[in-house]
C-alpha cells in the first residue's frame, strides 16, 4: 500500500497532481466532505432525525449564540424546529453523495453495457441505441430526470413514496446521464473488434466477447474515470436542483436540496444561516468535484474534450 | 540614372525574445528593390524569408519584433510607424500574396465584396466605380466573365484561379510593392508558371517591385532580376540571378544550386549539403554556415561572417568567396 | 440542400412521435385515460362517448394515433388538479414563459457574443481573464443558487427589485403580457438574469474559443496584409466565421432556456409553464405532464430545424455540397 503510493506519487500523473494547487485542493475538499458524510452518525452533535432528541423550544437559534430560552449553544444555528444545522448538513450531505454515486454508477454500468452491445452487434441495435442517444441528448438531462420522477410517482401508490423517492431519483439521474459513457465504450469497441486476437479467438470457437471486455475496459478506464468525475459533479446539482425543486429528497429525508428548498422559506426573516451553511456546503462539494474532473480531463487526456 | 529604390532595408535585426534568450531569426539584412524588379530571396525553411516579409509589411507575430535597421519606403521610413498609419500602407502601397489561395481567401464573403471592400478602404471612390475597378482588377489578372464571378464565393474557384484572384486582390489598390511569399508552393506544378507569368506580366507593366519569396530555386530563376540566398537569418549571397546561379560565390549559394535539380542539369549526380541550418536560438559563434562548409577554415568558426560590401564583387558574405573562371 | 432539409424533417417527425408515444404511455398506463379527460363532472354518457372516442376497446396503436390526433387538435385531456382543460391552463400560462426566455435569450445572445469577441480580441488583457475565471465558477453554479442569491442581495438587503411574480400583467388580445407596466419589467429582472447566466457564459466561451481559433486563420492575415480596419476584420471577418459552430450550441441553449425556466420560475414563483409542470409532476398531473413534455418537444424540433435553415443561410459551401450528396 505505502509502495503504490510511493510508485503513484513518484509517476508522471502524481507530478502533475503536486504541482497543481487547484487539484490538491479540490482533491481535498472532495475527501474531507465524503469522509464527513460517512462519518456523519459519528461527528454530529444530535441526531436531527430522531425526534426524541428535538426540543422545538432550541428553534431559530443563530450560530454561536446561546438559545435564548434554554442557553444551548449550536455551532451552526438550528431551524425552525430546533434541529442542529450543522448536524441535517452532515446527514443532507450524506444523501447528496449516496445519491450522486449511485446514480453515477448506475449511469455507468448502463452506458458502458449499452456501449459493448452497441459497438460490438453493430448494425441496427447499434443505430437503434445511438438514436435513443441522441433523441435523449436533445432534451436537457434535468428535464428528462424531472419525466422519470414523475412518471415513477405516478405508478408508485401513494404511501411508498418517500421510501422510494431516494431510489427514484437514482434511477432518474442515472437515466439521464448514460450516453457519454456508452459513446466512448462504443468507440473503442468498434476499433478493438477488428483486432487480429478477436478475429483469432473466433477462428478457434471461441465466444471472443468475455475476452474483449478485458482487453477494452482498461482502454476506456481513464476517459471512463474522467465522465465519471464530472458526471458525479452534474449528478450533484441534478440531485439538489431536483430536491429544490421539491421533486427529490423528501423531507424526512433530506439532501442539501431540500435543505435549501426549507431555508428558502427564511430568508425574509432574517435566519440567513438556515439557507447559507447548506448552500456553501452544496457550492464547495459541486466546485471541488467539478474542478477535479476538469483537471483530470487536461491530466489525463488531453485530446478528450 | 538609375531610379531611386522602391524598397530600401537596412541593417534589419527582428528579435524574439524567450525565456532561454533573445533569438534573432533575420540578422542584419540590407537590400533595396527598383521599380519593376523582382528580387527573390531563397533559402531553407527556417532561413528568415518570411519573416522579412512580415518586418516589412508590418506583420510580425508578438513576440517578434524589430529590434534595429531600418526600412524605407518610397523614400519614407516605415519601420517605426503607428499601426493605424502601418494599416493605411498596407494594401495601399506594399500588397501581399500568400502561400496557400485555399485558404487566403474568406470563405463566407463573396469575391466582389472582399475585392470592393478593400478597395473603397484605400482608394476614394463610390461602391459603383469601385465595382467596375474590382471587374478590371479580375479581367487583368485572367478571369473569364470577370463581372459574373464577382458574385461567387472562394470555394466555386479551382486552385489556380482562386491564386488568380488573391493577386487581384493584392493589386487592387495599385501598391508600389508586393511581397509574394510562396505563391506558388500550393498550386499544381502545371499551373505554377501560368501564375509565376502573370506575376511578372502585371508587375512590369505596371513598374511595380515585387520581393518574391519561395524555396524554390526554380521559380527564381525563372523570374527573378536579382536574388538574395538567406541562411540562419543572415544574407549568404545577393547578386544578379544569372550570375548567382552559374557563378555563385557563397559555397551555401553553391551547395543550394548543385542541389536543385532544374539548375544542376548536366551534373551527374544531385549534391546535398551535409548537416541541417541550425535553429534560430543555437547559431554558433563565427559564420553560421561553417560547420556544414565544405572550405571552412579556423576564421570561419571564430569570426562572424563578413559583410557583402567586403566581398570584391560585393556579392558574397563569405571569408573564402568562390572564384569562377570566366 | 433540399434532400438535407427532407431528411431533417423526417427525423424531427419521428422525435416527436417517440416523445409522443411516451406521452401517450404516461397517459393510457398511468392511472385512468377517462378520469385524465373529464375531471370530477362526468355522467356515465360522457364516460361511454368519451371511451368510444379515445378507442379504448381498440388496438393500442389506435388509440395511439387517437391521441396524436386529439393533441394536434390541442385537446390534452382535463387537468387532474384544476379540473379544467390543459390547454386552457397552458394557453394562460405560456406568455409568462414565453416573454422571460425571449428577454433571458435575447440577453444571453448579446452579452455573450459581445463578451466572446471582446475577451478573444483582447485575450491578453486582465478584464479578459477576470471575465474568463468569473465564467468557470457561472458555470458550474447550480441555476437555483444564483437565484437566491440574487433575491437575498436584491430583495432582501437593498430591497430594490421585487422577489416573486410578474408584476402588473396587461391583456393584449388575449395574451397577457409584462413588458407594458412598469413593475412587470421590474419584476423581469431577476428572473431573466437568473435564466440568461448560464447560457451567456456558455454563449461567451464558444463564441471566444472559436472566435480565438478564426482570427488564427490565413484568411484574416490576408484581410490584415490588404490594411483593413480592425473593426471590419473583427466583425465581418472572424465574427461571421464563428457563426456556425456558436449557432449550433445557442440553438440548443435556446431550447435549454425553456427547460431551464422550471427551476427559475420556481424560484421566483414566475407563473409560467415551467412553474405548471414542476407543479404537475409534484401532485402527478398526468394530462399536465404530458401536454407539457409534447409542448416542449415540438419547441425544440422546431429550434433544431431553424438551426438548420440558418447554416445554409450563413455557409454558402454547404449550399453545394449538401446539395450534391
Amino acid at each position: 500500500m505505502i509502495r503504490q503510493f510511493a510508485e503513484f506519487w513518484q509517476s508522471d500523473f502524481g507530478w502533475k497532481f503536486r504541482h497543481s494547487p487547484t487539484a490538491v485542493l479540490s482533491f481535498v475538499v472532495s475527501v474531507a466532505l465524503v469522509m464527513a458524510a460517512i462519518a456523519a452518525p459519528l461527528i454530529a452533535p444530535t441526531n436531527p432525525f430522531d425526534s426524541a432528541s428535538l426540543n422545538l423550544m432550541n428553534g431559530f437559534s443563530a450560530p454561536l449564540q446561546p438559545n435564548a430560552f434554554t442557553g444551548e449553544l449550536f455551532l451552526l444555528g438550528t431551524d425552525d424546529q430546533g434541529r442542529d444545522v450543522f448536524s441535517t448538513i452532515l446527514y443532507g450531505l450524506r444523501v447528496s453523495l449516496f445519491v450522486g454515486v449511485l446514480a453515477v454508477l448506475f449511469g455507468m454500468v448502463l452506458g458502458v453495457t449499452l456501449g459493448l452491445i452497441a459497438g460490438y452487434v453493430g448494425g441496427r441495435v447499434d443505430g437503434f441505441i445511438m438514436r435513443v442517444a441522441d433523441i435523449q441528448l436533445t432534451f436537457p438531462a434535468i428535464l428528462v430526470a424531472m419525466l422519470i420522477f414523475g412518471i415513477a410517482k405516478g405508478i408508485i401508490a401513494p404511501q411508498y413514496r418517500d421510501q422510494m423517492a431516494i431510489w427514484v431519483l437514482i434511477i432518474a439521474i442515472g437515466l439521464s446521464d448514460w450516453v457519454p459513457f456508452a459513446r466512448v465504450v462504443r468507440g473503442a469497441t468498434m476499433v478493438e473488434k477488428n483486432r487480429d486476437y478477436v478475429q483469432a479467438a473466433r477462428l478457434i470457437g471461441r465466444k471472443p466477447v468475455a475476452i474483449m471486455v478485458l482487453h477494452i475496459l482498461p482502454n476506456v478506464l481513464n476517459p471512463i474515470l474522467i465522465i465519471a468525475t464530472i458526471s458525479l459533479a452534474l449528478a450533484i446539482i441534478a440531485e439538489a436542483t431536483l430536491s429544490f425543486l421539491g421533486v427529490g429528497a423528501p423531507p424526512t429525508q433530506p439532501s442539501l436540496g431540500t435543505l435549501i428548498r426549507i431555508g428558502q422559506t427564511f430568508l425574509f426573516s432574517g435566519e440567513w444561516w438556515i439557507l447559507l451553511f447548506p448552500a456553501a456546503t452544496l457550492l464547495a462539494l459541486a466546485l471541488s468535484v467539478n474542478s477535479l474532473g476538469d483537471w483530470l480531463r487536461d491530466a489525463l487526456n488531453p485530446r478528450l474534450k | 540614372m538609375t531610379p531611386p529604390p522602391v524598397l530600401s532595408v537596412r541593417n534589419l535585426v527582428v528579435a524574439i525574445p524567450s525565456r532561454s534568450g533573445t533569438s534573432r531569426p533575420v540578422n542584419d539584412i540590407s537590400f533595396d528593390i527598383a521599380p519593376g524588379e523582382i528580387l527573390g530571396v531563397v533559402g531553407e525553411s527556417g532561413a528568415g524569408k518570411s519573416m522579412t516579409g512580415n518586418a516589412v509589411i508590418g506583420l510580425l507575430d508578438r513576440p517578434a519584433h524589430i529590434a534595429s535597421g531600418e526600412i524605407w519606403l518610397n523614400g519614407r521610413r516605415i519601420d517605426a510607424l503607428l499601426p493605424e498609419d502601418l494599416r493605411r500602407i498596407r494594401g495601399r502601397q506594399v500588397g501581399m500574396v500568400f502561400q496557400d489561395p485555399l485558404t487566403s481567401l474568406n470563405p463566407l464573403l463573396r469575391i466582389g465584396d472582399q475585392l470592393i471592400e478593400t478597395i473603397r478602404e484605400h482608394l476614394p471612390m463610390t461602391a459603383a466605380a469601385a465595382r467596375d475597378r474590382a471587374v478590371a482588377a479580375l479581367e487583368e489578372v485572367g478571369i473569364p466573365a470577370a463581372a459574373e464571378r464577382l458574385n461567387s464565393y472562394p470555394h466555386e474557384f479551382s486552385g489556380g484561379m482562386r491564386q488568380r484572384v488573391v493577386i487581384a486582390l493584392a493589386l487592387c489598390a495599385e501598391p508600389s510593392l508586393v511581397i509574394a511569399d510562396e505563391p506558388t508552393t500550393a498550386l499544381d506544378v502545371s499551373v505554377q508558371a501560368q501564375i509565376i507569368a502573370l506575376l511578372r506580366r502585371l508587375c512590369r507593366d505596371r513598374g511595380t517591385a515585387v520581393m518574391l519569396v519561395t524555396h524554390d530555386m526554380g521559380v527564381i530563376s525563372e523570374a527573378a532580376d536579382r536574388v538574395a540566398v538567406m541562411y540562419a537569418g543572415r544574407l549568404a549571397e545577393l547578386g544578379p540571378v544569372r550570375s548567382v546561379i552559374s557563378q555563385p560565390r557563397h559555397p551555401y549559394a553553391d551547395g543550394l544550386m548543385g542541389a536543385m535539380p532544374s539548375i544542376a542539369i548536366g551534373q551527374r549526380r544531385l549534391r546535398q549539403i551535409p548537416g541541417a541550418m541550425p535553429r534560430p536560438s543555437a547559431i554558433p559563434p563565427g559564420c553560421a554556415f561553417a560547420p556544414r562548409c565544405p572550405r571552412a577554415a579556423d576564421t570561419c568558426r571564430l569570426d562572424p561572417a563578413p559583410s557583402l560590401a567586403d566581398d570584391p564583387q560585393g556579392r558574397a558574405a563569405c571569408w573564402f568567396p568562390m572564384e569562377h573562371s570566366a | 440542400m433540399l434532400a438535407f432539409l427532407i431528411r431533417r424533417l423526417v427525423q424531427s417527425v419521428v422525435v416527436l412521435l417517440v416523445v409522443g408515444a411516451v406521452s401517450f404511455g404516461m397517459f393510457r398506463f398511468i392511472g385512468d385515460p377517462v378520469n385524465n379527460m373529464l375531471g370530477q363532472e362526468r355522467t356515465q354518457a360522457d364516460i361511454e362517448q368519451l371511451r368510444d372516442r379515445l378507442g379504448l376497446d381498440r388496438p393500442v396503436f389506435v388509440q395511439y394515433a387517437l391521441f396524436l390526433r386529439n393533441a394536434v387538435q390541442g385537446d390534452f385531456g382535463v387537468s387532474y388538479r384544476q379540473g379544467r382543460p390543459v390547454a386552457d391552463i397552458i394557453a394562460e400560462r405560456a406568455p409568462a414563459t414565453l416573454e422571460l426566455a425571449a428577454v433571458s435569450g435575447v440577453m444571453a445572445l448579446v452579452f455573450g457574443i459581445g463578451l466572446g469577441v471582446l475577451t478573444a480580441i483582447n485575450r491578453n488583457s486582465w478584464a479578459s481573464s477576470a471575465i474568463m475565471t468569473l465564467s468557470l465558477v457561472g458555470v458550474s453554479l447550480p441555476t437555483f443558487l444564483i437565484g437566491i442569491l440574487l433575491i437575498y442581495v436584491f430583495s432582501v438587503q437593498l430591497e430594490w427589485l421585487p422577489s416573486f411574480g410578474r408584476g402588473e400583467t396587461v391583456d393584449v388580445g388575449g395574451w397577457s403580457t409584462g413588458f407594458l407596466t412598469q413593475s412587470g419589467l421590474i419584476a423581469l429582472i431577476l428572473p431573466a438574469i437568473t435564466l440568461g447566466l448560464y447560457q451567456m457564459t456558455l454563449i461567451m466561451r464558444i463564441v471566444r474559443s472559436e472566435m480565438l481559433e478564426v482570427l488564427r486563420q490565413d484568411y484574416i492575415r490576408f484581410a490584415r496584409a490588404r490594411g483593413l480596419r480592425e473593426r471590419s476584420i473583427n466583425f465581418r471577418h472572424a465574427l461571421k466565421n464563428t457563426l456556425v459552430p456558436v449557432i449550433t450550441v445557442t440553438g440548443l441553449q435556446m431550447g435549454s432556456i425553456i427547460a431551464f425556466s422550471i427551476i427559475t420560475e420556481t424560484v421566483f414563483q414566475w407563473p409560467g409553464m415551467g412553474l405548471l409542470f414542476i407543479n404537475a409532476v409534484q401532485f402527478v398531473d398526468i394530462p399536465v405532464m404530458a401536454a407539457y413534455l409534447m409542448l416542449i418537444s415540438v419547441l425544440f424540433v422546431s429550434i433544431n430545424l431553424v438551426v438548420d435553415l440558418l447554416y445554409f443561410a450563413i455557409d454558402p459551401r454547404l449550399r453545394i455540397e449538401r446539395a450534391k450528396a
